[in-house]
Formats: structure tokens, sequence, C-alpha cells
């Protein structure tokens, strides 16, 4: 007898919580608990794609106010020290420490996304490559995070 | 009525493609992987003067940037860097507003006034408006300003104390 969706035995409550209802139909029958995943969604490709797009947009409003504080050196020494002393605080360092991680991971992934333009293989190893980007932006990361900490939080 | 067919593999009538010539969004796409490229070095020794080497951050002031624009060499790094990137962040930010916002469906004032329009337009006039700033502030900047206080200036300035 084949088992219709529509006749499917009401799931008898689990004592264990680690197994879901929706496991359990009949031991025959797993509905996915959340939309279907595919090689795409949910996994290296999305997610490279999603931290693209996040780090581009805050890079972009960083860039904007990055140009207009730098004009302030055309109007006097003293206006543009006035500006530049209130980023020096630990919050702005911080920001700063973020700016440079979301840098990194742009820029490493970007250069992945040219390989898997252009280089023949690309397209079957973007999900290594993606790894790979990930483990060079912790190194970056490593040899700069110290530093600059050191710099924000230190004496003067 | 009898229909005269045509033999097989006849052409048809030329094709008319829709915008024929230059193809911008392809070369927009060119756009992002070059300048990306060059931005990927170019940012990396920006960050390094900046932000590792010396004091780091702690190190930047007026004096800093004087002392880096007074050669040539950095002017034209900033200026490079400056343009690459702004048109790589606007390009990229044009992408999202053509893949979250619905452009319009209307034309003339319902055009004008629709978020799709409004978010372009101000894109684009941030930009140019930024881009010309800069180059400006680059190219017009004293590194030695008269009447400004001694002690901010870089040392190689003659009222420099």
């Amino acid at each position: 007898m084949s088992l219709k969706s529509t006749q499917l035995p009401t799931p008898t409550p689990s004592k264990s919580r680690t197994l879901r209802p929706t496991s359990l139909l009949n031991g025959r029958i797993s509905l996915p608990k959340r939309p279907a995943g595919t090689v795409y969604r949910g996994r290296e490709g999305m997610w490279s794609w999603v931290l693209h797009r996040i780090t581009g947009v805050g890079i972009f409003f960083f860039l904007l106010v990055h140009i207009l504080d730098t004009a302030l050196v055309r109007v006097s020494p003293e206006a543009y020290n006035a500006v530049i002393n209130t980023y020096k605080n630990p919050i702005m360092g911080l920001g700063e420490l973020a700016l440079v991680a979301a840098i990194g991971f742009h820029g490493l992934n970007g250069l992945r996304i040219i390989l898997i333009d252009f280089w023949s293989v690309g397209t079957r190893n973007h999900r290594l490559m993606f790894w790979i980007v990930i483990a060079l932006w912790i190194v970056l990361m490593l040899g700069f995070a110290p530093r600059h900490l050191m710099h924000v939080f230190g004496a003067q | 009525m009898a229909v005269t067919l045509n033999e097989p593999r006849t052409k048809d009538s030329p094709v008319v493609r829709r915008g024929a010539g230059k193809n911008w969004e392809k070369w927009g796409w060119v756009y992002m992987r070059a300048s990306g490229l060059v931005l990927v070095v170019m940012i990396f020794g920006h960050l390094y003067v900046n932000l590792y080497a010396g004091d780091g951050v702690s190190a930047l002031d007026f004096a800093f940037v004087a002392g880096k624009w007074a050669s040539p060499f950095w002017q034209w790094y900033d200026l490079v860097l400056l343009w690459l990137s702004l048109i790589h962040g606007a390009n990229g930010m044009r992408t999202l507003i053509n893949d979250y916002s619905i452009s319009p469906i209307g034309t003339g004032l319902k055009k004008l006034l629709s978020p799709h329009f409004i978010m372009k337009s101000a894109l684009l006039g941030a930009t140019v408006v930024l881009l010309i700033l800069g180059t400006l502030v680059i190219f017009t900047f004293d590194p030695c300003p008269v009447s400004s206080n001694p002690e901010l200036l870089p040392s190689f300035c003659p009222a420099a104390s």
C-alpha cells in the first residue's frame, strides 16, 4: 500500500527533543524543515555572495565619509585635526578593525570571483576557494588586529 | 489560397538587435574585475602605510597627510585610488538598486519621483561631486598654509616649529 501524504499517520509525540516530528513520519518520509537546499542555497556560494554585498555596501558608505573628512585638509590643519581626533577613541578603533576586516574579505573574495570567471576550473573549485579566502582572511586579520589594537589602546 | 513557403534555411529578414553597438553592462562587468584587481593591491598599500607602518592610526593628522601629498607619487596614488574605488563602489551600489528596487513603469513626473530614480540620481550626484571634490583637494592642496598654527604643520614647512 502506498502512503499518500494526506494519509500520513499523526506522529506520536517523542520524548526525545532532538528528533522533530517531521522526521518521524512513519520512518519513511522526511519533510523538509525549511526550504529545500540546493547546491547553492545555504552553502558557500550563497554566503560568499551575501558577505560580498554586505561588506561592499559598508565599504561604500565609509568611502563617502572618508573622502569628505580627508577633504578637510583643504580647509585648514585645525579643521582636519579636529575631526580626526574625534576618531581617536576605542569605538572608532574597533570600527577601523571592522573596516579592514570587511575590505580584506571583499578583496580576497573578489579575487575568487575573478578566478571563477576566468579560470577554466574556477567554477568547479569555487567552494574550496571560498575556504581558502577565509583562511587567508584569518591570516591577514591575525597580522593586523594585534598591532592595530596596540595603536588604539596603547599609550600615545 | 496558396501559400508560398520559403526554401529550408532561407535567412529571415535581418535580425534587429536591441541596443546594438556598445554593451555597457558588459563593460561595467569588465570594469569591476579590472579595477578590483588594481584596488586589491593599491588599498593594501594604502592601509599598510596609513594604519600599519609606524604608529599606525594614532599618527594620523594634518602633518601626516601633508607629508604624503607633498610628493607627486602619493598625490597620483591617491587620485587613482579615489577614481577607481569610488566608481567601483558606485557601480556596485547601482547593481544593488537594480536588484532591490523596482524600476519605474511610468514616464515623466511619475518616473522622476520613483524611489528607483531618486536613488540612482542621488548615487550619480554623490559620485560626481565627490570625484570632483577629491580631485580638486589633491591638486590644490597646500601642505604649508600660511596663518595656520605652526605646530600643526609638517616639519619641512618654513613656518613649522
